[in-house]
């Protein structure tokens, strides 16, 4: 009987029907298989093989830029994405708002006990191939493990790194009045995307998240305009928010024209009947440029070759005012503020 | 978006905006209420203001369902909240209604309580039947567009059996509260409050029809304009009611006729009179004690009353002492004349009532409508 025993056996990870155990964060032998048969294969590079605590890396000399944002979704699949691709695309997106390439990832997993392993190695491979697809790897990580109810399944934080190109100053204090203010695309879809899919709202939305890096948009653009003075990419709180950011950083106002943001039809419908403004919905694959005016042209038509940015338009200007409004002249003729969000967007009764 | 896109449309506006300029007596002024706060809402959200001339001025009236809700069935609705194993399913514009000492729905939750935001009555038959072993109770609040939904869920409940669901029912009636406001010694002998006529309610009126208005357009000699939520109808309303006024007639007209008919949707209307009765008195949080101008659920419903079930008493709890919500609702002040309005009170921080719905009167003029000159003067 002895002679069956084979030393260092353990059964394969049950990556169909097994869950997350607290074992899985504990240091021990199931920690360390979770990570040979689960993270290891799926992130293979060079950086994380020697599976040292950090990933040591060579850059060159010049100005570098550090990300970091946590992801936190519910569902953790939604139509066009998932927390996975979410969670590269929104890092490498922050680093590249500088104006910066982004070069390395580092990757943080908060694990629920009870969490299907099958959703887990679902999300890993969604992360790992957008993270070959963009050509930025993930070179380094950590999974805890948290009781049953202390989590939402899985929340993950990436970290980032990039070098800024020399020449290049993007800040969001940097808008001057008489700039115009560019948009990539349709706002809204992501929110929308995610919220078809809760579980109280019983709306079939035919609408996708707009998820992806923009990076390489970012890169045509300063290739062409490299003295774009912001850009944003307005996620959480929508358009509406993170032009009052802007607005508030550099002192200055905006008048908007709502005729030229361009809105999908099916968002505009669910944010109709659900009774939210598109305008503080948030994206995913989405920025806003602005830049000095004569240079808005030429930077209208790069955007528009890139995949990313084929509906591009100029949806407004920078304007002087000591109260930092940022306004809208609306399809209708009339005016109005778009204010900062207040709490959280709800639903109205009416 | 067909049927939307077609009531938006700013040429259209213009064209109306001019036949407001041509039809108007330049030596006169005409004051409007809006009843419902869904046209408050959309006059901040589309600028009409700025579409009008000077001597046309629109008063945000009482009918955000929000709003007037009195802070003592809010404190009700929190002890209920706050019950070990309840759960409140709520509206979402209910959540952040402060009550005293900031207290919300919101911050109950925060705090451990099972609040649920649900988007329909449904929902909350939904819930009771998962939880078969809590109560559950649904927060029921609106005018007469929510009542026949929290009607048709006391029924289901009834059919189903359900021994854990009930209704805080806190429906409130339009015609009682238009009177009142008309009724009011301000408006009534003092002519402190000038109001020329009403836009009538959109969704209001497709249930309980324009007849009900013929009251008020008659007793009070006020002209009524029933009019749609898209800011093409309340641009075309405030014609209809100039010509009204010009002629001096004191009639109900009806512009939404795409949505509404003399007599309303009767089977809805039934369907509340089956299991609703009037209130004899309820309290609105600034007019005060309305006689008749809520709903309860009738006896033979009981099981499904919250009121009886646990008990419920309402304290009467006054709004804070420099909040004008009270003025601000009956049409006597604007939101720039209170004094806290964008210093203390604000949409993040709300004090009173008409700051925390986006159609609340407050909360609309914040969020749109600050940078008119009035405005920006009195925050500088």
């Amino acid at each position: 009987m002895q002679g069956n025993i084979k030393p260092g056996y353990t059964r394969t990870l049950d990556l169909k029907h097994g869950c997350i155990e607290m074992s899985h964060g504990a240091g021990g032998r199931a920690m360390s298989q979770l990570i040979q048969q689960l993270f290891l294969p799926a992130f293979d590079n060079a950086f994380l093989r020697p599976m040292n605590d950090q990933a040591c890396f060579s850059c060159t000399a010049g100005r570098m830029v550090i990300s970091t944002d946590s992801h936190v979704i519910t569902p953790l699949f939604f139509p066009g994405g998932d927390i996975g691709s979410l969670s590269v695309h929104g890092t490498v997106n922050d680093i590249a708002m500088s104006g910066a390439k982004p070069y390395y990832l580092a990757a943080s997993f908060i694990l629920e006990e009870g969490l299907p392993l099958a959703d887990l190695k679902r999300i890993v491979d969604s992360m790992a191939q957008t993270s070959r697809e963009i050509k930025i790897p993930i070179i380094t990580g950590d999974t805890k493990v948290v009781e049953k109810g202390s989590g939402d399944g899985v929340f993950i934080t990436t970290t980032g790194v990039g070098m800024v190109p020399d020449g290049v100053l993007i800040s969001a204090d940097q808008a001057q009045p008489g700039d115009k203010i560019l948009l990539s695309g349709t706002i809204g879809d992501h929110g929308i995307a995610v919220m078809s899919m809760r579980e109280n709202l019983t709306f079939h939305a035919d609408v996708v998240s707009d998820t992806a890096a923009l990076h390489e948009l970012v890169a045509c653009m300063i290739a062409t305009t490299p003295n774009i003075h912001v850009l944003r990419d307005p996620t959480r709180g929508g358009l509406a928010a993170a032009l009052n950011e802007i607005a508030q950083q550099s002192s200055i106002g905006m008048m908007l024209y709502e005729r030229e943001i361009p809105i999908c039809e099916t968002v505009r419908a669910a944010c109709e009947f659900l009774g939210l403004d598109p305008l503080y919905v948030a994206n995913e694959g989405k920025l806003v440029a602005i830049c000095a005016p004569e240079h808005a042209e030429t930077l209208l038509q790069v955007m528009r070759t890139h995949p990313l940015g084929t509906n591009a338009t100029i949806i407004g200007e920078i304007i002087e005012d000591a109260h930092c409004f940022v306004q809208m002249q609306t399809l209708f003729g009339g005016n109005r503020i778009v204010d900062w969000l207040s709490g959280e967007q709800l639903p109205r009764i009416c | 978006m067909k049927y939307i896109d077609e009531f938006r449309t700013g040429e259209i506006a213009q064209k109306i905006a001019d036949k407001i300029i041509v039809a108007i007596d330049p030596n006169r002024n005409y004051r409007f209420m809006e009843f419902c706060g869904g046209h408050t809402h959309a006059i901040a959200r589309f600028g009409i203001t700025d579409l009008l001339p000077d001597n046309v001025r629109m008063i945000h009236g009482p009918g955000c369902p929000v709003c007037v809700l009195p802070i003592g069935r809010m404190a009700n609705a929190i002890q209920l909240a706050q019950l070990p194993q309840l759960i409140l399913c709520c509206y979402a514009d209910v959540l952040r209604i402060p009550t005293q000492n900031g207290m919300s729905l919101s911050k109950a939750k925060a705090q451990g309580a099972d609040v649920r935001m649900i988007y329909s009555s449904q929902n909350a038959i939904e819930i009771a039947q998962q939880n078969p072993q809590r109560q559950v109770v649904f927060f029921a609040i609106g005018f007469e567009t929510t009542t026949p939904p929290t009607a048709i869920a006391v029924k289901q409940a009834q059919h189903l059996g359900l021994k854990n669901f009930s209704v805080f029912c806190n429906h409130v009636l339009t015609p009682s509260a238009i009177s009142h406001i008309l009724q009011s010694p301000e408006i009534r002998q003092l002519g402190s409050v000038a109001i020329d006529g009403f836009i009538g309610p959109a969704h209001v009126s497709v249930v309980i029809g324009s007849q009900p208005y013929e009251y008020f357009a008659e007793e009070f000699q006020k002209p009524v304009v029933i009019a749609g939520f898209e800011p093409l109808d309340v641009m075309q309303a405030i014609l209809m009611l100039i010509r009204q006024v010009n002629t001096k007639r004191a009639t109900v007209e009806n512009e939404y006729t795409r949505a509404v008919l003399p007599q309303g949707n009767t089977k809805a209307q039934s369907l509340v009179a089956e299991v609703f009765e009037l209130h004899r008195t309820f309290e609105w949080r600034g007019l005060g004690v309305v006689p008749y101008s809520a709903l309860k659920i009738k006896s033979q419903f009981a099981d499904f009353d919250a009121e009886q079930r646990f008990q419920i008493v309402t304290p009467s709890i006054a709004d804070n002492k420099a909040c004008e919500c009270g003025a601000i609702l009956r049409g006597i002040k604007q939101p720039q004349d209170c004094k806290i309005f964008g210093t203390v009170c604000t949409p993040d921080n709300p004090i009173g009532s008409c700051m925390v719905s986006s159609e609340g009167a407050c909360a609309a003029h914040y969020r749109y409508g600050r940078l008119r000159r009035d405005c920006v003067a009195m925050l500088e």
